[in-house]
């Protein structure tokens, strides 16, 4: 047991001078705890003037003790307000230390990318999912008779062999790589009940060589609508807007007699592009028609009680004047430059 | 099919001032697509000349140029330098003066040249665009032609006109001629048609069949395809004592030329001249090298034929001939035969002008491999009733040009099906094209195009022109009256489509699982199916062999004409062609549908039934069931480095890990939990494949590639590959989540470190910790496999964290513990495992 220390007035006066000099000389949290140990622990002269209160007698016990609590009082503001200093300090050093180049974070993420190709598919698609239509598909190795004889393409007709059909071995076993996504209409048109809205994206193949404009695997977009009363106007109808959703609120369509096997009327669309780089412009997209009552045929439907409309176009080459690319091999090569350009977004 | 615009012109009134893009338009209008338009290419003065005198002069280059004198109609003669040397004084022959621009473009100046100013240039026919005739210049005398001096030359021999090429879609086989597009010139603007075969000067040449002396033409098909026998409408005509060496006058060579027919000579000329005139194709026999009459009939198969390509043809039971006494002497509609040909020697012409069946000579083309301009326009129909008319135009043009005389002798047969009449019933043009056309609109329409309408009960009777064998049905009628008045007409009307249910749970989750892949690093593509054997060996099975696989007959490559079974080799075909763009880090994937038949199933159909008609259930299934199985693939691969080395980052070289892991965003993507299993493949590193699994269906593998094959593949030792089954992932995958309510009691903590034999795959061994702990075990992940010190050699420890939740208090550490006990039982008895201290 030690001696009682005596309380005075000096004696605190003195511990709070000695013990704020040493707070506020503490830089940092080590030495402020080493201050806080020798003037605010239990072996600091406050802390044994405290102790000491014990001894003295009751009538000086208020005074006394009200001196020694408003001394280590101060002993305590001061620590506590040097403390606030010394962390913040300490933290703005840290945060200091801590900076780094933003523009040269290290990432263990690398970006991917869809193909444009297949975002251009599903961006078509969508905007007939807007219009209530469904996505019908099919097999790309195809039966003959859905890809020619459904589609009312006569056995012999030139329009037949004018189609650079790649065959599959033996040659009389009629299985092909379809030539169009046509075959999904007479399927659709099978598998479905009346009425039928759909549109049929998918990969197709002719027996073209590779070349900027050319390629023997492709992908077509192909929408078939088959109710009572649809006309020739509703096919329009719905190209405008297709070409609205696509290229614009001032896009139209402008039609030209042609000939498919498979529509009767035919025709081919031009698409007015009105924000084309070069100026607004007309663009041939693809071909279009009334259904040939033959293909309603061939799906046991009644063509004077239904009728309808049919349409395709090529996604490359809509990809292609879309997006002002001169070459088509930049979309099969598969060289990852290409689709990074487009990321997530066609 | 290019049209010479002078030609034009004879039969229907175009504009004078009509560019070639007014003409086009027109055209366009009505249907037919611009494809071109062609001119000579000659520009500025090019005008006869007279040679009035000329002096030889050797060079020193060996070469002797002639110093000409030539009269072009001025003043003074010209001086021109002349390389040529067959022209003798006072030839008329071509002068292109200085400022004129011949095909090439050639511009023409004043030039210095072998110590003489050249004030112009003598063509040749080649350099005025008139044939390849090069090796002299052009005397006019050769063309029969007698200008004066200064005349212009481009009028004369035609080269200011210039033609425009449409393209004709296959049912229109009657615009393969200029009748037929002069008639839809005047349908597209109104402008007056006169119709050639009705011209009355033809009158004096046609055959008079009840007069004449019949040549002997039989007409024998014993073998008619499809019911239908091949000779239409064989009409002959005999012109006797032609001048086989005329010259073709100019105007016929300038047009022939324009219309993309080289001028070969008069006799060929003259028929060439007529079938694009008339679109019927015209054959002119050597009369004197024909013995007998004709006999038309389908070949002896393995008879032979020279035809005049003077190639031996060996025909088939199905091609139709022209024969004489001799043997065959032509395919019918196709290409006639050496041994008739009309020569320089020529002195009398039979002239044919026949009509066979489409679709005969569509085969014959197509097995003979012989398209020709004839045989174009017979399988897309000619008019029948246009044989006689055209062959009148051939006698009277080898009277006129050829100096011929027409003769008596000559034969015709027409037994052709003429176009139906067709119901056009009242208000169905409206009713298919939503425009209320006039009565007016509708029936000027079909009366332009060349039917006859008459109005029956409820319906017009619509007999549609010999020249239209397309026009089968009332739609077609409907085209014709809608292309004639305008698509423009057609207004724009959204149909509404019932609800429809958006994209099925197949479509959706192969969007999922692609955008999943791309939000992760990996790049699409999207590669050729076209393999070879190798590569479907490769991956076609997980066992070396040979896997079924479809083959094209007539493949692009003749190395790659499978079909793939995989999707592997297209983006090992991909990288290849990435690194040697100097693209060395590369995550790829590819969905795309597989082929994969069967083994030993025939696939295909023998006999396919009529497009016209529902072909009845069963045998549609048949049909269904003639194609190979093409389910969805999807398939990663990464090479190179995975992270690339950036500051205080060191390079992680892409494998394993990186494939797995594409694996794990793929069965995220999809809803499915993928179970990983050491697996062995042939084309993979023996310890570096897993095989995947959900449930007891094994739905891939992924794994490294073996690096020998790698680098026989010129790929960097470590490619990492998978390849899954996406149609089955999506069949398997849980369609609907019930989850869990979530608890927010304390959770419990443990560690929990296992030894076991070092061969047995941890997969396994944390699967029996998670069955064994019970219900209590809320998560377990393995943290440290570790093998060394401490742990017997041939074993590893394995540890694992485990987090313990119970849903209505809070656990204590014995319950834990005894939940950890459940697991270390089950994983010793599995495993051996034993707990490590």
């Amino acid at each position: 047991m030690s001696e009682p220390t005596p309380i005075t007035e000096q004696a605190a006066a003195e511990a709070v001078a000695q013990a704020i000099q040493a707070i506020t000389a503490a830089s940092n949290s080590a030495e402020l705890r080493a201050a806080r140990t020798s003037f605010a622990g239990e072996s600091s002269p406050l802390a044994r003037m405290n102790g000491s209160l014990r001894d003295v007698p009751n009538d000086q016990k208020a005074t006394l003790g009200k001196l020694v609590g408003q001394a280590r009082g101060q002993v305590n503001a001061a620590l506590a307000a040097r403390e606030a200093e010394v962390m913040a300090a300490e933290e703005n050093a840290r945060l200091a230390s801590e900076a780094v180049d933003v523009t040269a974070v290290a990432t263990r993420w690398r970006p991917g990318a869809r193909h444009p190709i297949n975002l251009l598919m599903e961006r078509m698609s969508d905007i007939f999912i807007g219009m209530g239509w469904e996505i019908a598909e099919g097999p790309e190795l195809e039966n003959e008779w859905f890809n020619f004889d459904a589609m009312n393409f006569d056995e012999d007709h030139p329009a037949r062999a004018m189609q650079d059909t790649f065959f599959v071995e033996p040659l009389g076993s009629h299985l092909v790589l379809r030539t169009h996504t046509s075959p999904v209409q007479i399927r659709s048109l099978l598998d479905r009940p009346l009425p039928v809205f759909v549109v049929a994206p998918g990969r197709v193949y002719r027996t073209d060589e590779l070349d900027p404009t050319h390629t023997p695997v492709f992908h077509q977009i192909e929408g078939l609508a088959i109710d009572r009363g649809l006309t020739m106007a509703h096919l329009r109808g719905t190209l405008e807007h297709l070409a609205r959703s696509m290229f614009g609120e001032t896009a139209k369509i402008r039609l030209r007699p042609n000939y498919f096997p498979f529509t009767e009327p035919s025709a081919e669309m031009d698409v007015w592009q009105p924000n084309a780089k070069g100026g607004a412009r007309w663009v041939e997209w693809g071909g279009c028609g009334m259904v040939n009552a033959n293909v309603l045929r061939a799906a046991g439907i009644d063509p004077d009680e239904y009728q309808g409309f049919a349409f395709g176009m090529g996604i490359e080459r809509t990809l292609q004047f879309r997006n002002e690319m001169n070459d088509m091999r930049d979309m099969v090569e598969g060289d990852i430059r290409f689709s990074q350009q487009f990321g997530m977004v066609v | 099919m290019r049209i010479p615009v002078s030609w034009l012109r004879e039969f229907v009134d175009v504009p004078a001032t009509a560019t070639a893009e007014d003409i086009l338009a027109a055209l366009v209008a009505v249907g037919f697509e611009e494809e071109d338009v062609h001119t000579f290419g000659v520009t500025g003065p090019v005008v006869v000349g007279q040679v009035l005198e000329f002096t030889a002069e050797p060079q020193t280059n060996g070469k002797t140029i002639n110093w000409c004198l030539v009269d072009v109609g001025e003043a003074e003669p010209r001086g021109i330098v002349c390389g040529a040397h067959n022209f003798a004084v006072g030839d008329k022959v071509v002068v292109s003066l200085p400022g004129a621009v011949l095909p090439g473009p050639f511009p023409i100046a004043a030039r210095k040249t072998y110590g003489h100013i050249s004030d112009g240039m003598i063509a040749s026919a080649r350099e005025l665009g008139l044939g390849e005739e090069h090796d002299g210049i052009l005397r006019l005398a050769e063309l029969g032609l007698d200008p004066k001096p200064g005349e212009d030359a481009a009028t004369l021999l035609g080269l200011n006109d210039f033609a425009v090429e449409i393209n004709v879609t296959p049912d229109r086989g009657y615009a393969f001629s200029i009748r037929g597009v002069a008639r839809e010139y005047s349908n597209s603007t109104g402008a007056a048609f006169r119709d050639p075969a009705l011209v009355p000067e033809l009158q004096q040449y046609a055959f008079e069949a009840t007069a004449a002396e019949e040549f002997p033409v039989h007409i024998d098909d014993t073998a008619p395809i499809r019911g239908r026998a091949g000779a239409f409408a064989f009409t002959t005509r005999l012109v006797r004592d032609v001048d086989a060496n005329r010259p073709t006058p100019p105007w016929m060579v300038s047009r022939l030329t324009l219309a993309g027919i080289r001028s070969i000579s008069l006799l060929v000329d003259i028929t060439n001249y007529v079938m694009w005139e008339f679109g019927q194709p015209i054959h002119g026999y050597d009369f004197d090298k024909v013995t007998g009459g004709f006999v038309i009939r389908r070949a002896v198969p393995g008879e032979k034929l020279i035809t005049l390509d003077n190639q031996t043809r060996t025909l088939a039971g199905e091609d139709l001939l022209i024969t004489d006494d001799s043997g065959p002497i032509g395919l019918a509609g196709v290409m006639g035969g050496a041994s008739t040909e009309m020569t320089s020697s020529t002195v009398n012409v039979l002239v044919e002008a026949g009509n066979f069946d489409p679709t005969s000579v569509a085969r014959t083309v197509r097995r003979q491999k012989l398209p020709s301009e004839a045989s174009k326009r017979f399988e897309r129909g000619v008019d029948p009733l246009v044989a006689e008319p055209a062959s009148a135009r051939v006698v009277q043009l080898l009277v006129e040009l050829a100096g011929g005389t027409a003769t008596d002798i000559g034969s015709s047969y027409l037994k052709a099906a003429l176009p139906v009449p067709i119901d056009l019933p009242d208000g169905y043009v409206a009713k298919l094209i939503g425009v209320d056309y006039s009565d007016a609109e509708i029936v000027g329409s079909l009366e332009k195009i060349g039917a006859t309408v008459k109005a029956g009960a409820g319906a017009l009777i619509v007999t549609p022109p010999s020249w239209r064998p397309d026009l089968t049905d009332k739609a077609t009628l409907v085209e014709e009256v809608a292309r004639l008045v305008g698509y423009g007409r057609i207004p724009a009307v959204l149909p509404v489509a019932p609800p429809g249910r958006g994209l099925t749970r197949s479509q959706l989750l192969r969007r999922s699982v692609s955008n999943a892949l791309a939000a992760a690093g990996a790049t699409e593509v999207i590669s050729y199916p076209f393999h070879s054997r190798a590569q479907i060996d490769l991956f076609g099975s997980a066992d070396a062999g040979t896997a079924a696989a479809m083959k094209l007959a007539n493949p692009l490559d003749s190395e790659t004409p499978y079909l793939r079974t995989s999707l592997i080799a297209g983006l090992m075909e991909i990288a290849r062609r990435n690194l040697a763009r100097g693209l060395t880090d590369l995550a790829l994937f590819e969905v795309g549908v597989v082929f994969q038949p069967a083994a030993g199933v025939a696939y295909g159909s023998a006999a396919l039934p009529v497009g016209n008609a529902h072909p009845g259930d069963e045998r549609l299934a048949e049909l269904n069931a003639s194609i190979p199985p093409q389910p969805w693939h999807v398939a990663s691969l990464f090479l190179g480095d995975a992270v690339a080395k950036q500051p205080a980052l060191a390079a992680v070289p892409a494998g394993l890990a990186d494939v797995l892991a594409s694996v794990a965003q793929i069965a995220q993507s999809l809803a499915v939990e993928i179970r990983v299993a050491q697996g062995s493949h042939h084309a993979l590193h023996p310890g570096r494949t897993a095989e995947l699994w959900v449930g007891d269906r094994s739905v891939g593998f992924a794994g490294e590639l073996l690096p020998s094959l790698a680098e026989d593949l010129d790929l960097p030792r470590v490619v990492a590959v998978a390849e899954l089954d996406l149609s089955a992932l999506i069949e398997l995958g849980r369609t609907e989540v019930a989850p869990r309510p979530i608890v927010s009691m304390p959770a419990a903590t443990q560690d929990l470190s296992l030894v076991v034999a070092e061969g047995i795959p941890a997969g396994e061994v944390l699967a029996a910790v998670i069955e064994g702990a019970g219900a209590l075990l809320e998560d377990a992940a393995l943290t440290d496999d570790y093998r060394g010190k401490g742990v017997e050699a041939g074993s590893k420890s394995l540890t694992f964290a485990l987090r313990f939740r119970a849903p209505d208090r809070t656990l204590t550490a014995a319950e834990a513990s005894e939940a950890k006990n459940g697991a270390v039982a089950l994983a010793a008895s599995r495993f051996g495992a034993t707990l490590r201290e």
